[in-house]
């Protein structure tokens, strides 16, 4: 009972932390894109204060209870992605419930919050949101196919799908990392995560203006507010799996740190370079030299 | 007792909104219900959520007039609103202020009226331009209306034909100190005062083929 409550403890411990630090991350790069552009910025703790002030909305229109469940489900696949991987190598707090669930159980809740998300949107009733949420998923799909390829080449290469052993492997110095052991898994995957993080080039599917805003069109008050809740929490654990598959994990929660933020600095890096791909010609771009690559990194593993 | 039932019928009847400008068969998909005010909360807690409000003031990005082409130079960075926590959105379900950019013809203030509703509680309107105020050059144009403050509530007015970008985030900086003492309270305003302001709306806007209130 008493390990059961510790658990618990340190479960929220991890998740509090997880979620400032996302919010932060979040603020901390809206900032730099600012200083790319030639701008200040907005305030490091402006998502903060928008979340705030969302949730303090007076008023809320409600579609039924499945709309009510969409952003419930967004969550739930976020909290489900961070808490299936180890934050930090070797730490009682950080290291979750990873001993409880594999790569495939985490890369299965990357998707099921979108999944979630395309139900509440189409109760939202507005026309908008299922095109969005149709592009998202369409993307959504192709993206996973060179990420997919990656994670089979590093399974295949040590025998395991639990991300902690994954992580011990890496362990002992910077050329056990799987972007030395296997780089053209690493680079399928580093590819594929710039459609996974949704920034620019690939940030089309949400991109206000266009279908505005994609599936959270008709998402107001307290649902946006959570769903921004759940961006951050969702980023920040990308990053953290990104981190533990090909950079070597962390063992300290200020190593975690570092790395995760210069691996969302790469995203912001090509978002800031490159101009944007319509929703056709993501897919066309993921299922083209990103998969070739991916298909060798296995073919390598086979031979 | 079925006399009292009658007149419980009757009441609620009146609460309900007419609708009288859909067809029977759009009427089903819309709602009836009329709107009512909310109250703040109290105290501090009414205070620190006014300073979050005023503090992330997301405006809707729908340009009504030509005072619009004022509004894309603040995102650049010349002008930089997002340092002010002002950002663009492009729904109204998501955003919180309504700048009405200059004169308003009657088509327009349709969409307006459409769009002010749809949008969540509290929301605040800013007019931009002399003819918000009292139709500018356009006062006795037979297709744009004068005041806007007779169709919506409006907080704060931007004097100018056309008032610069400066002079607009001078206008959202006075939108936040009334923001945070408090007084913003347009939208309890226009619940408050509903039928007057649907009167005057219904006046001009000669085609009225939507609901009463867009929920």
């Amino acid at each position: 009972m008493k390990d059961i409550v510790l658990k618990a403890l340190y479960t929220l411990i991890s998740l509090f932390v997880i979620t400032n630090y996302g919010l932060l991350l979040v603020g901390t790069m809206a900032r730099v894109r600012a200083k790319v552009q030639g701008r200040i910025g907005q305030p490091v703790w402006q998502p903060y204060i928008d979340i705030l002030k969302n949730n303090f909305k007076r008023t809320g229109i409600f579609h039924g209870v499945m709309f009510y469940l969409g952003p419930v489900f967004r969550l739930a696949g976020g909290l489900g992605t961070y808490l299936f991987i180890p934050a930090v190598f070797g730490s009682v707090v950080f290291v979750n419930f990873s001993f409880s669930g594999d790569l495939l159980l985490v890369m299965y809740f990357i998707f099921f919050g979108q999944l979630g998300m395309a139900l509440g949107a189409g109760r939202g009733g507005h026309p908008y949101s299922p095109i969005g949420v149709a592009r998202g998923l369409a993307q959504m799909t192709a993206f996973e196919v060179p990420f997919a390829l990656s994670v089979i080449a590093i399974a295949a290469q040590y025998h395991t799908l639990s991300i902690t052993e994954l992580v011990a492997v890496q362990q002992g110095g910077v050329l056990n990392w799987i972007v030395f052991t296997n780089p053209l898994a690493t680079i399928a995957a580093m590819i594929s995560f710039l459609g996974m993080s949704m920034g620019n080039p690939f940030s089309v599917v949400i991109a206000p203006q266009e279908i505005p805003i994609g599936p959270p069109t008709e998402m107001q008050s307290s649902f946006l507010g959570m769903l921004q809740t759940n961006r951050a929490i969702f980023n920040a654990a990308k990053l953290v799996l990104f981190m533990n598959l090909y950079f070597g994990g962390a063992t300290s929660i200020w190593m975690m740190i570092i790395k995760t933020f210069i691996i969302y600095l790469y995203t912001v890096v090509v978002g800031a370079s490159f101009p944007r791909f319509r929703t056709d010609q993501a897919i066309r771009f993921f299922l083209g030299i990103p998969t070739l690559i991916g298909i060798a990194a296995v073919v390598l593993q086979m031979i | 007792m079925s006399e009292n039932k009658t007149q419980i019928d009757e009441i609620a009847n009146q609460m309900k909104l007419a609708n009288d400008g859909l067809t029977d068969q759009d009427k089903a998909y819309f709602c009836d219900t009329r709107p009512h005010a909310v109250e703040p909360y109290r105290g501090i807690l009414e205070k620190f959520a006014n300073w979050a409000r005023s503090q992330s003031l997301w405006i809707l990005g729908y340009g009504t007039g030509c005072g619009a082409i004022e509004l894309r130079p603040l995102m650049t960075s010349r002008y930089d609103m997002y340092r002010y926590g002002i950002q663009p959105r492009p729904t109204p379900r998501q955003s919180c202020v309504f700048v009405i950019g200059g004169y308003a013809s009657v088509k327009t203030t349709k969409r307006i009226v459409r769009s002010y509703e749809q949008m969540q509680g509290p929301k605040f309107v800013l007019g931009l331009g002399s003819c918000t105020v009292n139709g500018g050059m356009y006062w006795d144009s037979y297709n744009t209306i004068n005041r806007l403050d007779h169709y919506i509530p409006v907080d704060v007015y931007i004097a100018g034909c056309m008032p610069r970008p400066e002079a607009l985030l001078a206008g959202f900086n006075t939108l936040k100190g009334i923001i945070r003492e408090g007084k913003a309270e347009g939208m309890n305003k226009y619940i408050e005062n509903f039928d007057w302001y649907k009167a005057n709306q219904k006046k001009i806007i000669k085609d009225w083929n939507m609901p009463d209130y867009n929920w």
